[in-house]
């Protein structure tokens, strides 16, 4: 096992990391960016080193800046986190050059699943269900004329090189193709330096369910259940909860095996995530996010498999110590994102300082969070500063102590989401999971 | 001196003076501006807001640093109007 690892991030889940390094007596390493300097990672951590500047580009984004911090820490691996450099596959083959152990995909798997239409292909090609589309980019707006006509519009121009919905277009039959095309292509480019695009049926109404996968270098792969992240807003999640709501045991049983067995035959090692979308009882593939989650939380809670601490003891070369039927997932757990943002005015988010900060308490609470009472929560950077996590036997009774929970909860000096959580835990649709990923933005009145 | 303008952060967050990094910044001083046109970024988090001006007039100087924090109504710019 490593006896120091480089924590190449900041926040809750920098602070998630040294937890697990803790745990495993690897000494933690804190980078930090100008205005970090005091921040809560930091202050947690045995050792920390100043990257850079306070844009993220200067100091998180800045791979050399980072490699040199670990080996002037003599540090044995770096742990990315989620996010930053986190699916940078070109740092993470720089850390794989340098002494340090990179903690995550091999950068070769990493690239791989990068491109869509290549990790389409992969996942096609071990049976699991794909979005019908392309499993090549397309070469003109003929191609995806003659798909729209095949299969029926609306169909969703994608980024080759996108992910997470960013750069996608969706084209209905009366649209102008050809401009629709160009402009994918031109976006994908600007964004993604990758103008190729691929085409999708587009899915109007659907589920965001995803399976929790751990792999080893010794070809042992395990999921560890599913997570439901439909109440999001604009592709960004808001609400996750395990297990889904709208699944029965044998679709559960039948997706989380095609999920495994899907990453087995690519490959894969470390810690991934499946993600697939679910509509009138089909599901389908859309991509694999090669990095620990912000939701994976949910996932340790109903299993109490430690997912963060996996993670580095793979890195370390350690194999799987419990087989898949070991994996028992018990009662219900929801995650709330607490984003320093105003749910009534838009989500515009508010940089600012924590003046109170009294977490909720007591049964079936998990907090993660990356600041205490009296921080700052600066511009640069997401504005996500914590998560609560509910457990409970059953998802009403979640549903139950969270409101409890949140209603414990007094954050002042920056608004929250609460308010949006309470709202959507008094919903209707919300509480029969009746909503798919389009309901916040569409229905949901937030004023 | 004339009346010159300040140009006042609208609200919290970090001031740009580039569209990209890449970029060149959107004006340096001397130059002229028509009322209406964005002359920098505040971002927030992802957020991106435009700072525009009123009037037409020269850009006199910048009183903060690019890619620094700022206070909403921190001056940002002196415009000299015409």
């Amino acid at each position: 096992m490593f006896d120091k690892v480089l924590i190449a991030n900041r926040g809750e889940i920098a602070i998630r990391i040294i937890q697990a390094c803790r745990e495993l007596d690897i000494t933690p390493v804190a980078i930090y960016s100008d205005t970090d300097e005091t921040a809560k990672h930091v202050r947690l951590a045995e050792e920390a080193y100043n990257v850079g500047g306070s844009v993220a580009r200067k100091s998180y984004l800045d791979g050399d800046a980072i490699i040199d911090a670990a080996e002037a820490a003599d540090a044995d691996a770096i742990h990315p986190g989620y996010g930053f450099l986190a699916e940078n596959t070109a740092f993470a083959r720089a850390v794989e050059e340098s002494e340090c152990v990179w903690v995550g995909p091999p950068s070769d798997i990493m690239e791989q699943f990068g491109e869509k239409t290549e990790a389409r292909k992969l996942m096609d090609a071990a049976g699991v269900p794909i979005v019908p589309g392309t499993t090549d980019p397309v070469t003109d707006a003929a191609e995806v004329k003659a798909f729209g006509e095949e299969h029926g519009f609306p169909l969703a121009i994608k980024a080759d090189g996108g992910g997470g919905g960013r750069g996608m277009r969706v084209v209905d039959e009366t649209d102008d193709v050809e401009s629709e095309f160009d402009d994918a292509r031109r976006e994908a480019e600007a964004y993604f330096d990758n103008a190729d695009v691929y085409v999708e049926r587009f899915l109007d109404d659907p589920k965001h369910i995803e399976v929790q996968i751990l792999a080893d270098e010794h070809g042992n792969v395990r999921h560890l259940g599913e997570r439901d992240c439909t109440t999001q807003r604009r592709q960004q999640k808001l609400i996750e909860e395990t297990p889904s709501p709208v699944l029965d045991e044998q679709e559960r049983a039948d997706l989380c095996e095609r999920a495994r067995e899907g990453v087995a035959e690519a490959g894969y090692v470390n810690a991934g995530t499946v993600e697939f979308l679910y509509q009138d009882g089909d599901y389908y593939f859309i991509e694999v996010n090669a990095r620990i989650q912000v939701e994976h939380t949910i996932s340790e809670v109903v299993t109490g498999i430690d997912i963060v601490k996996w993670q580095l003891r793979i890195a370390a070369g350690e194999p799987l110590d419990f087989e898949q039927s070991a994996v028992d997932p018990r009662g219900a757990a929801i995650e709330f994102r607490i984003n320093a943002e105003d749910p009534s005015s838009d989500f515009d988010p508010h940089p600012g300082t924590v003046e109170t900060y009294r977490p909720p308490r007591g049964i079936g609470i998990r907090i993660d969070d990356g600041v205490d009472e009296g921080d700052a929560i600066a511009p640069f950077y997401d504005s996500m500063f914590g998560k609560f996590i509910v457990a409970a036997q059953t998802r009403s009774e979640a549903i139950k102590r969270s409101k409890r929970a949140l209603g414990e909860t007094t954050i002042e000096g920056v608004p929250t989401t609460i308010p949006f959580h309470q709202q959507v835990l008094d919903d209707e649709h919300f509480q029969n999971a009746a909503h798919s990923t389009t309901y916040v933005e569409e229905e949901l009145d937030l004023s | 001196m004339a009346d010159t303008v300040t140009i006042e952060a609208p609200m919290p967050g970090v001031f740009y003076r580039r569209p990209d990094p890449d970029e060149p910044a959107f004006v340096e001083p001397g130059d002229e501006v028509e009322a209406g046109e964005k002359v920098a970024l505040i971002g927030v988090m992802k957020n991106f807001h435009d700072v525009t001006v009123d009037t037409d007039g020269v850009i006199e100087e910048f009183l903060v640093e690019n890619e620094t924090e700022v206070e909403a109504g921190d001056g940002l710019l002196v415009l000299d109007p015409s």
